[in-house]
């Protein structure tokens, strides 16, 4: 199998699906001849041209809302954002249309888009560049919130999110984009709201996304040296959320921890733990813990950045904790 | 309301550049719209202070020959969007009243099965696309429509209304950049009513006309008097005659007043008496009465008929709505997700 790296893979799923379909066009700062800020886009508009790859001007809202108007009279857009910060620009044509106007029609329109972009921090791009908002658009009903950990699912989750008649959110991070691994060739469809179970374990289960995702990864090889053997859970899409897989693995290690790069209130790990305790109580040994960034502004500077975020070592703390 | 009189649909198929003479029975179909938006926007009014009508009600009553005029010049698959003040598009379009009515009572029967309210009126086989809640919101929404026209080579075109209010927008000004840029077939129409909720223009917008903003994009521009009906379709053909044969957009600023408040719950502490009902005086529906008459087109007793049928067709449609369910709780779980078809496997699960 090809081995690619997280940026390719979400391109080869761009050139797929706008070779399968020409009502699929791409649309974004910088997408076309400059072949992408982190050229997911490189090569596209040499290969569809300028009606299809669309360079914008720094306007989220207009193309924003434009690719939602094109959307509703039957073009399946691809709107990119340089990052998923950008989009609290927009957050307005998101929400109030792109979710809305379906059920304020009475079902009569139909929103077949995708917004993709960068999103995290570690970086040290500062506070309004390093933002993780998948739980603002999951808290909004009729969006899907898709966020890919690695290659195969990158191309997989992209290529249904193009083919859903639906709006979904599409968080890319930006830490992944040079991840290199195993992508099937060709047609490949990942189901949308099926988690995956990237790492079995007994002692006790994490759930993570994206980034995170990886930091769980690293910190479950670091707690088998000491003899802990940790599942982690990737839930690739936060919303719908796939509960099923997280409820067998929970009722098999009794133990839970959710690691989310989220600011801490009222993240989508507030929701996961809220259902465990709701139906798996008896299944439970220990409370449920949760990590996530700590509640402050993202600082610029990079000892402060990853003390903020909830890093390797704070998850196999964390861990013990939860085992103690 | 579709048009019974074979000339009348002639007329809105035309896509030669010149606004053609109308036909007596086109003038006479213009004058009864006006009439039946009147009608219903009282009634609508009615409904509301009798508790029947809940949430924000905007009327539309003085800004009659707006959506009249413009719309009569544009072909039956062009599209329509505009803001919460929406009722006379969907009607103009040729929406069913009663559904339209039912939409307001919040009734199944409604025109968005009762989950869209008086501000989000939609009906897209007639090629209205709303009726929306966020000033200016609608606007990139509208140039989008324009923009799948163009790159579907449809040569339709989009009408896009928006209040003066709405003109201080960033949605608005980024949405027209986009529509210069990419020369879309837009037409943008503000329907200047003097007063964005209850401040006035000159408390809130610097530059006027309006229609100076077009002119940063290098995009054309038109003033027209939205209390005269044949103005409005004039000055409406030629922004739509440019729209369709050189796929560019127009800024319109249609100069209109409304009688009634903003909404249904609005004081009236910002004009004077005095100056509502001088500006009555120069009634859209009145002045083309007036014309009609001296065209010799009608008489005043069948004006009075086609008044007296609008009337009745309002009363039927607020007993219709009346009379209609209300919807089955179960159906507050539709309308979310299209279904899909090209993974059937996703079925989002919203309980």
């Amino acid at each position: 199998m090809p081995i690619l790296t997280y940026r390719e893979a979400l391109n080869e799923a761009l050139s797929e699906e706008m070779e399968r379909d020409d009502r699929v066009m791409l649309m974004g700062e910088e997408v076309a001849e400059y072949d992408g800020a982190y050229k997911v886009s490189k090569g596209l508009l040499k290969k569809f041209g300028p009606k299809r790859i669309i360079d914008t001007p720094i306007s989220e809202t207009g193309f924003t809302g434009l690719a939602i108007g094109a959307a509703m009279y039957g073009l399946r857009p691809v709107v990119e954002y340089m990052t998923w910060s950008f989009s609290l620009v927009c957050y307005d044509q998101i929400v109030n249309n792109a979710a809305q106007v379906r059920y304020m029609s009475g079902g009569q329109l139909s929103v077949p888009i995708v917004f993709r972009g960068s999103s995290g921090g570690g970086l040290q791009v500062g506070a309004t560049h390093s933002h993780t908002p998948e739980n603002w658009y999951a808290n909004v009903p009729a969006l899907t919130v898709i966020t890919p950990a690695f290659p195969d699912d990158a191309k997989g989750l992209l290529k249904s999110a193009i083919r859903s008649n639906n709006p979904v959110c599409f968080l890319e991070n930006e830490k992944l984009y040079g991840y290199k691994d195993e992508v099937p060739e060709g047609e490949h469809l990942t189901e949308i709201g099926k988690a995956k179970v990237r790492r079995e374990g007994s002692d006790l289960t994490i759930v993570s996304n994206s980034g995170s995702t990886h930091r769980a990864l690293n910190a479950a090889k670091i707690l088998e040296a000491e003899g802990i053997s940790v599942e982690v859970i990737d839930l690739r899409t936060i919303k719908p959320l796939d509960f099923a897989t997280i409820a067998a693995s929970v009722v098999k290690t009794n133990r839970l921890l959710i690691v989310e790069e989220n600011k801490p209130f009222a993240g989508w790990g507030a929701q996961v733990a809220y259902q465990v305790q709701r139906e798996l109580f008896d299944d439970l040994d220990a409370p449920v813990h949760r990590l996530t960034s700590l509640d402050v502004p993202q600082p610029y500077n990079g000892r402060l950045e990853q003390y903020v975020l909830p890093n390797e070592e704070r998850v196999v703390a964390a861990v013990k904790e939860v085992l103690a | 309301m579709p048009a019974a009189d074979p000339a009348v649909k002639n007329a809105k198929t035309n896509t030669s550049s010149r606004l053609p003479e109308l036909q007596p029975a086109q003038k006479i179909e213009l004058f009864r719209q006006m009439v039946q938006i009147r009608h219903f926007e009282e009634k609508a009014k009615q409904g509301f202070l009798s508790g029947k009508i809940k949430g924000f009600c905007h009327l539309y009553n003085g800004q009659e020959a707006v959506a009249v005029g413009s719309i009569s010049v544009l072909n039956e698959d062009d599209a329509v969007i505009t803001a919460y003040r929406d009722h006379a598009h969907a009607l103009a379009r040729g929406s069913d009243a009663n559904a339209c009515m039912a939409e307001l009572f919040g009734k199944i029967t409604g025109c968005s099965r009762g989950k869209g309210g008086s501000m989000h009126f939609f009906d897209v086989k007639k090629h209205f696309y709303g009726g929306h809640g966020i000033v200016g919101g609608q606007i990139p929404l509208g140039t989008g429509l324009a923009y799948a026209q163009k790159y579907l080579g449809t040569n339709r075109v989009t009408l896009a209304y928006m209040g003066d209010g709405a003109i201080n927008q960033g949605a608005v000004h980024e949405a027209m950049n986009l529509a210069a840029l990419w020369k879309l077939p837009i037409i943008y129409i503000i329907e200047n009513n003097e007063y964005s909720m209850g401040t006035s223009i000159a408390r809130s917008s610097a530059g006027d006309p309006l229609t100076k903003r077009a002119g940063a994009f290098d995009m054309a521009a038109i003033q027209a008097n939205g209390m005269d009906i044949d103005d409005v379709r004039a000055k409406t053909f030629e922004a739509v005659s440019l729209a369709r044969t050189e796929s560019q957009p127009t800024l319109m600023e249609i100069k209109t007043y409304r009688y009634l408040g903003h909404s249904m719950s609005d004081p009236g502490t910002y004009r004077s008496k005095d100056e509502i009902e001088t500006r009555r005086k120069n009634d859209p529906i009145e002045i083309y009465k007036a014309r009609l008459l001296e065209q010799k087109i009608a008489t005043e007793e069948s004006l009075n008929a086609i008044d007296e049928e609008a009337l009745a067709q309002a009363q039927a449609a607020y007993d219709f709505a009346e009379a209609s369910p209300e919807p089955e709780l179960e159906t507050v779980y539709e309308d979310i997700w299209t279904p899909e078809d090209q993974i059937p496997e996703f079925q989002p699960n919203h309980r």
